[in-house]
């Protein structure tokens, strides 16, 4: 900050706030120029009224850069402190993770530490879209593989699962119907649908993503039909009062009023089936991280298990991420 | 009430033709899981063409009620209630509500929350185009030309109420219900938007039916005011004619003792009369 800046201002906390608030900036220092080059005096309250103020300027300019430069000073303190608040504690639960791990692993051989660990994801990541016959694939192949039977298999619950929540929200009847159903079945172990998968379809991989289907269709139905029946009574009002088209009750108020709470039970299905997936892939086989997990482990492997345990987790937090980004675009208030 | 019967009460009535809001014999009953509440009983009141009535009582006494009665979101139990000669058999864009907490759709722009309800109205019949001039005129009636394009939750809580005035606005409805439209908003804010309703009101030549529990805010705006007596069972208990000259101006009338005897009535109606015995919640 200028000098010139700081004795243009009369009130000495203003300019050292607005010296703080945005270094680097100065969008007055050009009226504070010319009340520089002109002289002006600026009175102050402290001062008495007879007093020249001209004379003591520049001890008061120099007090007020003081001042200026030291609540810049302490805000430039207060954000590294908050940095460091935000990245420390993170930063040292994952070191005191990795030191346990490797406490662990020093007294029992099976565990690998996490420095070989570490060397033998370098080695895996560096090449992880190679081919050498179906059952030996690269971990892209894998966890790509993994993430279309989700998809597909998350994507038809979603479009049964949604439409059907509107419906059970909208219409008190179906809901009646519906509840017991949903709730005898909501808690079922998503496994135990495999058989009747591997029964009707005849082959592993639509068993799986029937598996991956039925287990996260629950949160989507639910969540929207909550979200229906959640719909706030001054909306539905205006929508009386305007008269408006069933239609446009849909498009207008109906569906943004219940796109956060379908969201929320998109993110919990995705959470789902990310979790059902590699046990489902463990029993049915083929191309897949659940598959490689189960692969690795009869290799004795177990380097490669727990790289695929943080592959799985890593992949995991980005989709709920990505989720709970869209979320956000949606949020209207 | 058949439509039939309605017919037959019209063409029995001629001073209907100036009759825009008639309630008649009007009662409302709410079944409770305690048993019926009665809430309203023996209502009859006329609004002319025109004229500008505030229900003023004290809360939980029904004047929501009556107003959501003339809007046709609930059904009287007893009595009926017409609006330009036509039974009211639910809501209508002819009967526009300002709700108390403005209730704008927050997905939609304030130009779109207009718009929605200018399309409704309008739409059958104009243009695109002419759609979108009925709207911007409705944002620039109400001020809000520079706020168009802003969303309820990134204004301000007054300039959120005058969109919903200015949605009531552009659907050119025969009756304009207010419920408590000021209610939520700080005194000078409210000051300015019941100066600025004084003057779209006038411009417009709107019949307004208006809730309040704002004695000040009544004697200003309204022609007539109908005190409600305490509920259960709430019913009028007197309706006092406003006589005061119009463009009423909230500083000369501090001045004007007509204003301040109308003032005194409604206050003297409101607690020495219909005092509010708190004893009984």
């Amino acid at each position: 900050m200028s000098v010139t800046l700081v004795a243009a201002s009369p009130p000495l906390p203003l300019p050292a706030a607005n010296a703080g608030a945005a270094p680097g900036q100065a969008p007055t220092a050009a009226n504070a120029a010319i009340a520089a080059d002109l002289n002006l005096p600026f009175p102050r309250a402290r001062e008495g009224r007879g007093e020249s103020a001209v004379s003591n300027a520049s001890d008061d300019a120099e007090a007020a850069q003081r001042a200026a430069a030291y609540i810049a000073a302490e805000l430039r303190r207060e954000r590294v402190r908050s940095m460091l608040l935000t990245i420390l504690p993170p930063l040292f639960g994952i070191a005191l993770f990795i030191g346990l791990w490797a406490l662990v692993s020093m007294t029992s051989p099976q565990l690998p530490s996490p420095a070989k660990t570490w060397t033998s994801a370098v080695k895996v990541f560096s090449d992880p879209f190679y081919r050498k016959g179906p059952n030996d694939q690269g971990i892209g192949w894998n966890i790509l593989m993994s993430l279309q039977r989700v998809g597909i298999g998350f994507g038809l619950a979603a479009l049964i699962g949604i439409p059907l929540g509107f419906i059970l929200g909208r219409f008190r009847f179906a809901n009646a119907m519906a509840s017991p159903i949903i709730s005898l079945l909501r808690p079922v172990s998503p496994l135990a649908w495999l058989p009747i998968g591997l029964m009707v379809f005849k082959a592993a991989n639509p068993a799986a993503i029937w598996v991956i289907f039925i287990s996260s269709i629950w949160p989507m139905v639910i969540n929207t039909a909550v979200g229906v029946q959640r719909v706030p009574q001054d909306y539905l009002n205006v929508a009386r009062v305007l008269n408006l088209s069933e239609w446009k009750v849909v498009t207008k108020i109906l569906f943004p009023a219940v796109l956060p709470y379908m969201l929320t039970g998109v993110r919990l299905a995705i959470g789902v089936a990310w979790l059902v997936i590699v046990a489902a892939e463990m029993l049915t086989g083929g191309v897949g991280i659940g598959f490689w997990v189960w692969d690795e482990w009869n290799n004795l492997n177990v380097e490669h298990i727990i790289i695929a345990i943080f592959a799985v987790g890593i992949v995991g937090l980005l989709l709920e991420q990505l989720l709970l980004l869209l979320a956000r675009r949606f949020n209207y208030a | 009430m058949s439509d039939a019967a309605a017919v037959e009460y019209v063409a029995r009535m001629p001073a209907l033709t100036t009759e825009y809001v008639h309630i008649e014999a009007v009662g409302m009953t709410f079944a409770t899981r305690r048993g019926p509440f009665v809430a309203l009983r023996q209502i009859d009141l006329a609004v002319q063409k025109g004229e500008f009535v505030a229900l003023i009582g004290h809360s939980g006494c029904g004047k929501t009620t009556v107003l959501n009665l003339v809007a046709g979101l609930i059904e009287p139990s007893v009595g009926m209630l017409l609006c330009a000669g036509r039974e009211i058999a639910g809501p209508g864009p002819e009967r526009a509500v300002v709700f108390q907490n403005h209730s704008l759709l927050p997905w939609l722009s304030c130009f779109d929350n207009v718009y929605l309800a200018v399309e409704r109205v309008f739409g059958s019949a104009e243009k695109k185009a002419d759609l979108k001039r009925r709207t911007h005129e409705a944002l620039a009636l109400v001020g809000l030309t520079h706020a168009e394009h802003k969303m309820p939750h990134e204004v301000s809580g007054g300039m959120k109420q005058r969109v919903g005035i200015a949605r009531a606005l552009a659907m050119q409805p025969k009756v304009l219900l207010l419920d408590e439209p000021f209610g939520a908003l700080d005194a000078l804010t409210r000051a300015k938007l019941q100066d600025e309703l004084m003057n779209i009101v006038k411009a417009a030549g709107s019949t307004v039916l208006m809730v309040t529990h704002d004695v000040d805010e009544a004697v200003l705006l309204a022609d007539r005011i109908v005190m409600l007596t305490n509920g259960p069972a709430a019913t009028i208990g007197e309706i006092l004619a406003i006589d005061l000259p119009r463009p009423r101006d909230r500083i000369e009338l501090g001045e004007n003792p007509q204003y301040h005897h109308y003032r005194t009535a409604v206050l003297e109606f409101l607690y020495r009369r219909q005092a509010h015995v708190e004893a009984a919640a």
